[in-house]
């Protein structure tokens, strides 16, 4: 029997198929409507391209957070990790004494950002080590992480917060904040650095091996790995991959602020996951896409925004925020326990 | 519909009925209107390929699934099953094709799962454990109530599945398919049991591909095909050629093995040694050289190690001593992916666990061990990929809507298609199979056989494993016996079946 015997997956046309399955687009649209209405300040361009810079860190976050969860894992210690690599490329931009030389280093903006995004990727990469190799469970490695880089950073600074990160002239290290604060084509640049994670990643998972072999081992690892899957390679690579993205939305957010402090992005790893969830993706792994996840970091960043623009107390962001999370839970399970339910 | 019920000579009062049963998913109709009557204290057999619907019909009769159309008899009664629970609470148990345990609870707690006995302190532990010991004393096993079932083998498993249903005493029983990991004797006991409980006004529906098998235990014979019901008979009535006849509409033959030219050696064990976690060695000091275009069949009971001996030199067990050469290369040290890239490849015994991804689509998990062969660069290519998605549907003969279906949407036996096809397609020169016939109809069977032969002609060294000692007759150039995890005996195919059952230390049945 081939495909052509009859359309694959099609259940007839339902309206409520549709709307559970395109539900976080349909959420965006409703959110920016509502908001619209309520506020002459929220549909406007200046307004979109400001949440969308915001939206930018998030964002960036959440393509690891994905990723990490596709593996059918979780990584708390993105909040973390984004902020020691804000204090470290902070203290790269004070410049790096080195004593035995009696001299002080001054790297470049580029430097600063490649060994930013390195050191990223080595925390990233020490997550996992620890789940692939010594068989640490996600959510104990990337705990633990969490409170070392976060306490590996305040001991850095000693709790303090850098705040001169616009290099001297004189020492060739100007030009951080063109993350933060520069356009291209009038778009802001943390803007198209999440436009291009989000398409690099949707085109690794789409069309890559390596995203079938993610799929693969998020949804049975035993199967994929007798397939021939090299399953302690992928978990090692997405959590890599988290770290160093951890590392860009750690310079974007230092480079918007034009500080750099230890207490940065603190929850931040929450509000990944909650963007991954409301996106579509199972917490159990195997399921899920960038184009969701992107959805549901939107839908978080224009909900929170859209309340301040309307004057709702931060309280009740909080609120909103969280009904919004079990609301999209609560469709996940529907979506999921129905299929292809085994037994 | 060649219902014959007027003459049937069978008096007994109809317990549980279907009447104009149908069940569609979408646009794929499982069952278009079957009757099917279950008479108190008999065994009606229910035969049919492979998506038929048998497992359908049967979810529908224990309340697992809701039918689209048409009703359930119950002792004259219409009734509707809001749930397994409600059907099991008015005497309909089930055991399910897939097995359904919590790998993580003991053997107890799957048991009583759901319906704990209460003591005086909560759950009743003692008691619960005593009944368990009565059912596996019953059923000749010594498994200990107290193992996690993820430590049981599959055999096992299924055993523990078994015993639950039968612990719920239930006037109805269901058995989709419970003897497709079970050895012979373990069968037999089954059968056994099966004896008693008819005796005892107990009424039994039972499934299976084992033909022969389900003819020694039935009373009835209902042959279900594409959803409708084709064939009804007593058992005084019938034979195999019928059941097929009616299952398929031609008869299949198994053949006898292909008269292949061999080659060199293609895999040799080299006195391969496999410990458990204990340290006790499950493969011992194992030798076994196959050549290319041979077809080797290891045949032994459940637990004498060929689960492991495969397994092994697919690299997913270490072994603790001895040499895998594969083209007189030595492999034992690299991952399972490169093994499978030079042309070894497994299929593994436990479709659920070991052979499918449940989030993948049909094509997704049939490309998914030969990925390599059409990434272009970076990326994969798409059209490559479908052609080798149809290319496999056709040549395992998956009944699916296509290769963007769900897994979970296809029947058992087309689901082991799934993980038989996906390993064909990465065109291998080794293929190890590990009771790849579990849950597959005899003409998925036969399809597999000539595949099989097939590639043996060109040159494929084949390790075929089983406990089913006609299929080692019907396709082996040599039959290697495997007993607690040595090479008891080895034949050629002329051999008798008592000869190779008497090897494996296997009590052979009158
Ligand atoms: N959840 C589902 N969604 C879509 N189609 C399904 C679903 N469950 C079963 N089907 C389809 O219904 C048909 C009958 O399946 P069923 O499992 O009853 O077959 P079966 O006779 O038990 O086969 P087997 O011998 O392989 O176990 C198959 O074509 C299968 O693809
Ligand atoms: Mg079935």
């Amino acid at each position: 029997m081939s495909a052509t015997t009859t359309a694959p997956k099609q259940d007839g046309f339902s309206i409520g198929r549709l709307l559970l399955e395109g539900r976080a687009f349909f959420a965006l649209i409703a959110i920016i409507a509502v908001f619209s209405f309520l506020s002459p300040n929220y549909f406007t361009v200046s307004n979109f391209l400001i949440m969308s810079s915001q939206v930018a860190i998030y964002g960036i976050l959440s393509v690891g957070m994905l990723l990490v969860i596709l593996n059918g894992g979780i990584d708390l210690s993105v909040g973390s990790i984004l902020a020691l690599c804000g204090v470290c490329a902070g203290a790269m931009m004070q410049g790096v004494t080195l004593e035995w030389a009696g001299v002080i280093l001054y790297p470049p903006v580029w430097a600063v950002v490649v060994l930013t995004i390195a050191i990223g990727a080595a925390v990233g990469a020490l997550n996992g080590v620890l789940v692939a190799f010594f068989k640490v469970p996600p959510f104990v490695a990337t705990l633990g992480v969490m409170y070392v880089a976060r306490g590996v950073a305040l001991l850095m600074t000693n709790g303090l917060t850098y705040n001169n990160l616009r290099g001297q002239e004189a020492l060739g290290n100007t030009g951080f904040n063109w993350l933060g604060f520069n356009r291209l084509w009038g778009i802001p640049i943390s803007v198209i650095v999440l436009a291009v994670v989000a398409v690099l990643a949707g085109l690794m998972l789409s069309r890559s091996a390596f995203g079938r072999w993610l799929y693969a081992s998020g949804g049975n690892e035993r199967a994929a790995e007798l397939s021939g899957v090299p399953v302690r390679l992928v978990k090692i690579t997405v959590y890599t991959i988290s770290g160093a993205l951890s590392a860009v939305a750690g310079l974007v957010l230092a480079s918007q602020l034009t500080s750099a402090g230890p207490t940065a992005g603190t929850t931040y790893e929450l509000t990944a996951i909650a963007a991954v969830v409301i996106g579509g993706a199972a917490l159990t792994g195997g399921r899920g896409g960038v184009r969701g996840t992107m959805l549901g970091a939107f839908v978080i960043g224009f909900l929170s925004a859209g309340l301040v623009i309307i004057g709702v107390s931060s309280y009740w962001q909080t609120v909103f925020t969280g009904a919004v999370i079990v609301l999209a839970v609560l469709m996940n399970s529907i979506q999921y326990g129905r299929g292809g339910r085994k037994s | 519909m060649t219902r014959q019920t007027e003459g049937n000579p069978d008096a007994q009062e109809v317990v549980l009925a279907a009447r104009n049963v149908a069940k569609s998913y979408g646009s794929v109709h499982a069952l278009k209107g079957v009757n099917f009557d279950i008479h108190r204290g008999q065994v009606t057999t229910l035969f049919g390929e492979n998506g038929a619907g048998k497992s359908t019909l049967m979810k529908i009769l224990s309340g697992v699934i809701q039918p689209t159309t048409g009703q359930i008899i119950l002792d004259g009664q219409p009734v509707h099953f809001a749930n397994a629970n409600d059907a099991r609470d008015r005497g309909i148990s089930i055991i399910h094709q897939e097995l359904s345990l919590a790998p993580n609870l003991s053997v107890r707690d799957n048991i009583f799962m759901g319906r704990e006995l209460r003591g005086p302190m909560g759950v009743d532990f003692a008691e619960e454990e005593r009944q368990v010991r009565r059912l596996m004393e019953e059923l000749e096993e010594e498994i200990d109530p107290l193992t996690p079932v993820e430590e049981l083998r599959l055999g096992q498993q299924q055993i523990v599945e078994i015993a639950r249903a039968l612990s719920v005493d239930s006037r109805i029983l269901i058995m989709d398919e419970p003897t497709s990991a079970l050895s012979a004797s373990e069968v037999e006991v089954l059968f056994k049991v099966i004896r008693d409980l008819t005796a005892r006004g107990v009424s039994i529906v039972y499934i299976s591909h084992h033909l022969e098998e389900a003819l020694t235990i039935t009373d009835h014979a209902v042959v279900l095909r594409d959803g409708t019901m084709t064939a009804y008979a007593p058992r005084a009535d019938i034979d195999l050629e019928w059941i097929v006849r009616n299952m398929v509409g031609e008869n299949y033959d198994l053949g006898s093995p292909p008269d292949s030219a061999r080659g060199q050696v293609a895999l040799s064990i080299r006195n391969l040694s496999v410990p458990d976690q204990t340290g006790q060695d499950l493969v011992r000091n194992l030798s076994l050289d196959v050549k290319a275009g041979e077809i080797v069949c290891i045949y032994g009971l459940m637990g004498a190690g060929r689960t492991e001996l495969l397994e092994t030199c697919a690299g997913r067990l270490r072994a603790s001593g001895g040499e895998i050469v594969l083209e007189g290369q030595e492999i034992s040290h690299l991952p399972i992916g490169e093994r499978i890239a030079r042309g070894l490849a497994l299929v593994p015994e436990d479709r659920q666990r070991d052979g499918l991804v449940q989030t993948m689509s049909v094509g997704q998990n049939l490309s998914l061990a030969s990925i390599r062969n059409f990434t272009r660069g970076l990326f994969t290519s798409s059209r490559t990929e479908r052609r080798l998605i149809d290319d496999s549907i056709r040549s395992v003969t998956v009944k699916t809507s296509g290769g963007g279906a769900p897994i979970g949407s296809l029947s058992g036996g087309n689901q082991q298609k799934v993980v038989i096809g996906k390993m064909l397609a990465t065109n291998p020169k080794v293929i190890m199979l590990d009771e790849p016939s579990r849950g597959i109809d005899i003409g998925a069977k036969a399809e597999v056989f000539r595949l099989l032969a097939e590639g043996a002609r060109r040159g494929l060294a084949v390790i075929y494993s089983t406990s089913e000692v006609s299929e080692c007759l019907s396709i082996a150039h040599r039959i290697i016996v495997m007993h607690k995890g040595r090479i008891s005996a080895e034949f050629d195919s002329t051999v008798s079946k008592e000869k190779i059952m008497a090897a494996s230390g296997e009590s052979v049945a009158a």
